[in-house]
């Protein structure tokens, strides 16, 4: 019971944040992917970054368990799904979470891409298996550092909490330091609600 | 009005930060295969088979990771899936407490309109084509945006770091050809 009422409490804090921050709006999105407007770019890294020293800190501290990492593998299907993800995001102006968020706001298009979601996703149920037997699914779960009692390989000896911890003040610079925009002339145009 | 970059992104890095000190990094594509399985099973009640300890499947994707899905899908009242219903929730609480997005923009985004006019059902073409391939691509990736480059990126993960590149390499280009108007 407690953790359905902690889905609850976490999962309408992250709807309500990326309503606020403009990812559930399309033309947030497309002013992002096409550099004439970095805004929600830096409030992501700066999210990253946030993220990541606290909970990196945290386990330092002893207060954040290390058992509640969950690291994914990585393997060759990692990029080419990758790819069609960043497609996809592009032409909809929506990624999984902000699509189901935007439809929930009102946004009509939006339930035309949960659709075409909920059919993107049957449809690798159903060819799951190749890609399984292709061998592009093997691989392994990797950090940048090793991270002390997390039980995951890493790529390097260097302390991985340490190093989570530098990597997201990294985070935190970049995003303090990209310009408005990167393409286009003039002041960035913020886009209409 | 969007939050300033600075207050929403400490907030975000604060919702993200709170998951994994409770519970578990954010993810929400899995879910997508989730709501595919419980609808399949009441379309063909043999997809998800009952075992000595649990569910299995006839799918291999449902079965595998001793049929991990196929328990969710069966009892769909457990943390990851009630997260995503919530996120909806909050996102849906928070948009009407700022007013609610307009009737405009309820059918049509101003950046699709700037690009290519009054075209609503052009436009929900590709937004049903953009959804087909961006599932398809999470699960082959093993997660989204949420899953693999914000709580992927931030736990230090390389597949968090190959999925941002493929992303953004895809990304970028689809957006500056599609989008030449800024909205």
């Amino acid at each position: 019971m407690t953790t359905i009422i902690l889905a609850i409490l976490i999962g309408a804090a992250f709807g309500a944040v990326l309503d606020r921050i403009g990812a559930t709006n399309p033309n947030w999105i497309g002013k992002m992917l096409t550099l004439t407007n970095l805004h929600l770019m830096k409030t992501i890294l700066l999210a990253i970054g946030t993220g990541s020293i606290l909970m990196f800190a945290g386990q330092m501290a002893g207060l954040v368990d290390v058992g509640h990492m969950s690291v994914k593998t990585a393997y060759a299907g990692v990029f080419i799904g990758g790819l069609m993800l960043g497609a996809g995001w592009a032409a909809a102006g929506y990624c999984p979470g902000t699509g189901v968020c935007a439809a929930a706001s009102g946004r009509k298009d939006a339930l035309f891409f949960i659709a075409g979601g909920l059919l993107g996703a049957a449809a690798y149920m159903m060819t799951y298996p190749a890609w399984k037997s292709a061998g592009l699914l093997d691989g392994g779960k990797l950090t940048l550092g090793a991270v002390p009692g997390a039980g995951y390989d890493a790529l390097s000896t260097v302390p991985g909490d340490i190093l989570g911890i530098v990597i997201g003040a990294g985070f935190v610079v970049i995003a303090i330091a990209l310009p408005e925009r990167l393409r286009g002339g003039g002041e960035a145009v913020a886009p209409a609600e | 009005m969007v939050l300033n970059w600075k207050t929403g992104g400490v907030l975000l890095g604060l919702v993200f930060f709170l998951a994994v000190l409770l519970v578990k990094p954010i993810g929400v594509s899995t879910q997508f295969v989730i709501l595919d399985a419980i609808i399949a099973d009441v379309v063909n009640p043999d997809l998800i088979t009952p075992t000595e300890d649990g569910y299995s499947s006839t799918n291999a994707y449902l079965a595998k990771s001793d049929g991990k899905y196929a328990n969710n899908a069966a009892n769909p009242l457990n943390y990851s899936f009630v997260f995503v219903l919530a996120m909806a929730l909050g996102a849906f609480l928070s948009a009407m407490a700022r007013g609610g997005v307009g009737a405009d923009e309820r059918k049509l985004p101003a950046i699709w309109y700037a690009n290519y006019g009054d075209t609503p059902v052009k436009r929900y073409a590709v937004a049903f084509m953009g959804g087909f391939i961006v599932l398809y691509g999470a699960r082959l990736a093993g997660g989204c945006t949420s899953g693999h480059m914000m709580s992927g990126m931030m736990q230090t993960a390389v597949s968090g770091y190959i999925f941002a590149a493929g992303a953004f390499a895809a990304a970028l280009p689809v957006a500056i050809m599609m989008y030449k108007r800024e909205g």
